[in-house]
């Protein structure tokens, strides 16, 4: 009887175990889903300002002809940034996407007309927006991201997360200009 | 957090089911006086319908009854933007965008859960904000959202409202009623009295417990704190409620049922309520602002 009883616990103790790798490991899984999925978020919003970009610079160009430098600016960085091959090339690109871009509405508040202009007023909308989700994005990657290095860092899911093969994420570097920017107040 | 919407869920259960209590037990108390099953089963109906009906259809219902319309990109750029922004930065779906033609300046947020979720706004707020302020009150609503607090908050409006549509049909039954039963069968119109008396006795309070136990002061104060932690500038919300406080619109299309739902009371304190419902209002707005600006 003391023999069944002394299998029966350790039995017990034992599938107790298993289910509580399951229930780490599927919860580790769920989480890198959510980090490549919040990643994949950041990559449509960069794009969506690729986009943009062109039209923008086509339309301040019919108000504007003589800002050239800023036109370039604004086309290089997106070449930049659209070839970059590294993920630290593409950050340094984006910043200067961003950089550039407010140069061109700082330059554009001299033109009366092109701020009276709907084509022009909704791109810079547009553009804003998409700069806020591009923030917003980054930062819920960040989110994830530090849940999920503090989960597999800690004891005792770092034994699953070691033997699974997870591995810590790196963060996506949020630059100060850009959030200066954000909150530029274009009401 | 987790335990907040867990908590959430519960009460949503737990307001159905006592929602269908005391409606059954009148309809039961009807059954009684009149030995008429019809009471009974037409009670219990109204019960069922009306909670399955509210779970459901509440949004809908409750921006039919503040003759909210869908804002689209091209009319409201920034709010549509914002929201999408922030629904990326709460890492949930985009809710839907909704105004109310309105010059009050409030917003609401309502649905079930995160997946059917509504941000609505007054284009009086959407005029007077510039776009930190937005994002402040829009990250509030989210915070909402994402903790569930919609689900209980819109059951609780919807629910409310039809105990108000109870009381209303047995007040307007019972002066009806009592005309005739003068007439013709005194003894019924009596116990007809009685019953409407005791019914409007059970339903007033009632209504203004649940009222006030969905505008908690906790619920506001952890949607200021999680939606500052959303946009990482608690000034935003802070200055917008500042604006919210200095205007002096009264929001035309609230009603009692769903004055808690608002992010700032839209009677201003100030106008008398629908006379049965005499509950009190939203956390200071004054103590809402200490609290961001000392974040």
């Amino acid at each position: 009887m003391g023999f069944g009883l002394t299998v029966g616990i350790v039995v017990g103790i034992a599938i107790l175990i298993v289910i509580w790798v399951i229930a780490k490991y599927n919860q580790l899984v769920s989480l890198k889903n959510r980090i490549e999925n919040a990643w994949s978020q950041i990559d449509v919003q960069l794009k969506r300002r690729y986009d943009l970009i062109p039209n923008l610079v086509e339309t301040v160009k019919g108000y504007a002809k003589h800002e050239s430098e800023v036109f370039e600016n604004v086309t290089k960085a997106r070449n930049m940034a659209i070839n970059a091959s590294t993920p630290q090339e593409q950050g340094a690109a984006e910043n200067q996407i961003t950089g550039a871009l407010k140069s061109l509405f700082a330059v554009a508040e001299a033109y009366p007309e092109l701020k009276a202009n709907q084509n022009f007023l909704m791109l810079q909308e547009e553009i804003t927006g998409t700069e806020d989700k591009i923030r917003y994005a980054r930062q819920f990657y960040n989110d994830q991201v530090m849940l999920f290095n503090t989960l597999i860092q800690s004891f005792p899911a770092n034994m699953i997360a070691s033997n699974f093969g997870f591995r810590e994420h790196e963060y996506f570097p949020m630059d100060d200009e850009a959030r200066e920017n954000v909150k530029v107040d274009f009401t | 957090m987790y335990e907040q919407i867990s908590g959430n869920i519960w009460r949503s259960r737990l307001l159905v089911v006592f929602f269908i209590i005391v409606v059954g037990a009148i309809g039961y108390g009807f059954y009684l006086a009149y030995n008429n099953p019809i009471a009974l089963i037409a009670a219990l109906l109204f019960a069922f319908v009306s909670s399955i009906g509210s779970y459901y259809y509440s949004d809908q219902i409750v921006l039919a009854s503040v003759h909210a319309r869908p804002a689209t990109k091209e009319e409201f750029p920034q709010f549509v933007n914002v929201v999408e922004g922030l629904a990326l930065g709460a890492g949930l779906p985009v809710p839907r965008a909704y105004v109310m033609d309105d010059p009050a300046p409030n917003a609401f947020a309502t649905g079930r859960d995160p997946d059917h979720a509504i941000v609505c706004a007054t284009t009086g707020l959407l005029g007077m904000m510039n776009r930190v302020e937005l994002e402040g009150v829009v990250a509030h609503e989210m915070s909402h959202i994402r903790n569930y607090d919609v689900r209980f908050m819109t059951l609780v409006a919807v629910l409310v409202g039809s105990i108000a549509m109870l009381a209303h049909w047995f007040w307007w039954t019972g002066r009806f009623g009592g005309y005739r039963s003068r007439n013709n069968q005194g003894g019924q119109g009596q116990v007809i009295f009685f019953f409407i008396g005791i019914a409007l006795a059970i339903l007033a309070p009632i209504s203004t417990a649940l009222v006030q136990a969905a505008i908690s002061r906790r619920r506001e104060y952890l949607a200021d704190a999680s939606g500052a932690m959303l946009t990482r500038y608690p000034e935003g919300l802070a200055s917008a409620l500042e604006k919210i406080e200095n205007d002096h619109h009264v929001l035309t299309t609230a009603n009692s049922a769903t004055a808690h739902l608002f992010i700032s009371n839209p009677f201003k304190g100030g106008r008398a309520l629908s006379s049965i419902f005499n509950f009190s209002t939203h956390p200071p707005i004054e103590d809402r602002i200490q609290r961001l600006r000392e974040m």
